[in-house]
């Protein structure tokens, strides 16, 4: 399959990661009060921000990013975008990883399945480079890396034929395969269904390029058109969406990849699973290469991006442990269970996983928790969390 | 037309691969197999024809060694020769071909993977049986490997290497007119990752090469002259899979739109020309098709897979 994936699953995947932490912390920032007490203020998000953007988009991550490889488990897709998320202030626990990873994976799976041609792949991930760089624009160190990254994907995925795009696309609805985590987001506007299966339409406009359906053509010898004949579609088909700007800048015209979430309705980003919960297929060694590519990205990520003498903020994106099984038996009695069951993990899954740990943990500095907050806000963003 | 009848669930969802759908009628034992292709596994369900018994099977991806990762299967099709029905899957690591029924696999073939990767993706796609005792499948490179294979054992051997493409082949297709004793002009068609059209299923009946295009488009040429027939706006999505019923020209189209349309060609040998009429559609609501295939040399029946779908749908004349 294409060996072209990861740096547009990094890209996309972090958009989504950025849009969420920038809905959720903005989130975080509501108390009836307006004291200065524990709330993450303006230059608090945008640093977490800056601080992520600028590790995701520097250049040696990048580069090892670009290099052609195949696509691995979702297990390091997850560590190296937990320890992207740690090169910021922010330190989430595992369940809030957890469920933001869901969130990410869900958003980038909807925008694959309903890309319109599979090049405009490439407008997806533009329109995720286009908000990343508005997120950062008062930082114009991290905001020449964007643009430098752009330059470079522009320069390798543009003259790709559309074959490899839906060689690419296909490897990417692999990874996605059998993932139906529902979105409330995405439930309440009617883009996934209860199931958690994504809603195709059969109406609307045909994508760039090709033509409505509905019509046969038949020529003689000569190649002149000797008849014309219409037939029912089963849909209701209208005429080609507009071409988007594959620049640096420019209309993409296609909106999947935009920020979709918005800040003042934090509920949008709960998640639930389907009634049947997928069990995780995957060998549990992790092959010696996919261990390499772990290796060389958690190196690429520079020590000197992490930040070295500020304290990290534990912070529960979302709703605690306890909540989540208190709302598990609550929903016991429903039809549908919410969450599936969970499998114990062999040995080997063990190795695994502290393997992975191991590597996570050399990369990073200054993890163990501060004895002394200076400022109250890591307390005070856990007791509002509980407050929820 | 067309009812739908009880799908049969398979153990794992089907991947979004082109022509994911296998299908071998087996008249003397009243029995069907159907393959399809999640990520480094063959599903296989043998299905009896009164509708009362299932076996399960699942075959995967050779690894070369452990310490790789696992290999994506590419593509699982029958291919029947007059003497023996073969199931060939091919993967990123190389060719499998098996007994029909899944239980020994009797070849192997690897391809050449280079020790780093490049940006060019190794695989192998586009099976066909041609004439009595070839199996042809294409490979990334644009070659197309021709395999003898005997009439019984596992001797088999790769006798030739076409090189006409430059570009990753997309399908390839035998000569499927159905009627024994017929003169082909033409045995193989193959088409390519090439060119502005992307061409990603084809078909040969009878002279005719029918192609499906990511453009939605399916176009009729004449073989050997490469006349355009015609041309269709059949689907609004890419079409991912093109079957025949060779017995009586019955056409099925398959797509990204969630669409399967039924489409009737009709030769006129003295005035060389082809007619093509739709007769029917089925929608598989909130479903992109990968795969869908006649289960009878006369368009009976057909079966259709989807993307994240565990079963197979099965259609029935009425």
């Amino acid at each position: 399959m294409s060996e072209r994936t990861l740096p547009l699953v990094f890209i996309n995947l972090g958009g989504e990661m950025l849009y969420i932490l920038d809905q959720r912390l903005h989130a975080l920032n509501t108390s009836d009060d307006n004291s200065e007490k524990g709330v993450w203020s303006e230059n608090d998000r945008k640093k977490v921000m800056n601080d992520i953007v600028g590790t995701m988009f520097g250049k040696d991550f990048m580069d090892e990013l670009l290099k052609p490889q195949q696509l691995y488990s979702h297990r390091t897709m997850k560590t190296v975008l937990t320890r992207l998320a740690h090169a910021s202030i922010m330190r989430l626990n595992p369940a809030s990883m957890d469920r933001l990873y869901e969130l990410m994976v869900m958003a980038f799976k909807y925008q694959v399945l309903l890309c319109p041609r599979p090049k405009d792949l490439l407008l997806i991930t533009y329109n995720h480079i286009d908000t990343i760089r508005e997120f950062v624009k008062d930082t114009p160190v991290v905001g020449n890396k964007v643009d430098e990254t752009h330059r470079k994907i522009i320069e390798i995925y543009s003259s790709l034929p559309e074959g490899e795009f839906q060689l690419l696309r296909q490897t990417l609805l692999i990874f996605f395969q059998d993932m139906h985590i529902r979105v409330s987001l995405f439930l309440k506007n009617q883009l996934q269904n209860p199931n958690g299966r994504f809603a195709l339409s059969t109406s609307g406009p045909v994508p760039y390029g090709m033509d409505v359906p509905g019509l046969i053509r038949t020529f003689d010898r000569k190649g002149r058109e000797v008849r014309r004949s219409e037939f029912p579609t089963g849909g209701s088909y209208t005429s080609p969406i507009r071409k988007g700007c594959f620049e640096l800048h420019g209309d993409r015209v296609i909106r999947l990849g935009m920020n979709m979430y918005t800040v003042n309705h934090p509920e949008e980003t709960h998640t639930s699973k389907a009634h049947s919960v997928k069990t995780d297929d995957t060998p549990n060694l992790l092959a010696k290469e996919e261990l390499n590519l772990l290796a060389r990205l958690m190196g690429s990520m520079k020590a000197d991006d992490m930040p070295k003498t500020e304290t990290g903020f534990q912070i529960n994106l979302f709703t605690t442990d306890q909540e989540e099984e208190e709302e598990a038996e609550a929903s016991s009695g429903a039809e549908e269970p919410l969450f599936g069951v969970i499998n114990i993990q062999a040995m080997q899954d063990e190795q695994a996983a502290t393997q992975l740990a191991q590597i996570a943990g050399q990369f990073a500095e200054g993890e163990e928790q501060p004895e002394n907050l200076s400022s109250s806000k890591g307390d005070d963003l856990l007791a509002m969390m509980d407050d929820l | 037309m067309y009812h739908k009848e009880k799908s049969i669930q398979v153990k794992n969802s089907a991947s979004a691969l082109y022509n994911n759908l296998g299908v071998l009628r087996i008249a003397p034992r009243h029995l069907t197999y159907f393959t399809v292709v999640h990520a480094n596994v063959v599903n296989m369900v043998s299905a009896s024809w009164d509708g009362l018994n299932y076996s399960h099977r699942q075959l995967q991806s050779k690894e070369p060694n452990v310490a790789t990762s696992t290999s994506l299967i590419m593509q699982a099709a029958f291919c029947p020769l007059p003497s023996r029905d073969l199931l060939v899957v091919t993967s990123q690591k190389g060719i499998q071909m098996y007994e029909s029924d899944g239980s020994i696999m009797v070849y192997w073939h690897a391809l050449d993977t280079p020790e780093t990767p490049t940006a060019q993706a190794v695989f192998a796609r586009g099976i066909s049986a041609v004439r009595e005792s070839y199996i042809c499948v294409g490979v990334s490179s644009g070659a197309i490997l021709v395999f003898d294979v005997p009439i019984k054992g596992s001797n088999i051997t790769l006798s030739e290497v076409l090189k006409e493409h430059k570009e990753s082949i997309t399908d390839i297709a035998p000569e499927c007119s159905g009627q024994p004793g017929m003169e082909c002009i033409a045995d193989l068609v193959s088409a390519d990752d090439g060119g502005n059209l992307y061409v990603d299923c084809i078909i040969l009946w009878k002279g005719t090469v029918v192609a499906g295009y990511g453009t939605g488009q399916i176009h009729l040429y004449e073989a050997v002259t490469g006349i355009l027939h015609a041309e269709i706006n059949a689907h609004a999505r890419w079409i991912y899979s093109l079957d025949i019923a060779p017995f009586s020209g019955l056409l099925l189209s398959a797509a990204e739109d969630s669409l399967v349309r039924v489409w009737h060609l009709t030769m006129t040998p003295e005035t060389n020309s082809v007619e093509v009429a739709h007769l029917h559609n089925e929608c598989v609501t909130d479903t992109q098709i990968c795969g869908a295939k006649f289960c009878d040399g006369d368009g009976y029946a057909f079966a259709v897979t989807g993307y994240d779908l565990s079963e197979i749908i099965r259609y029935t004349q009425s």
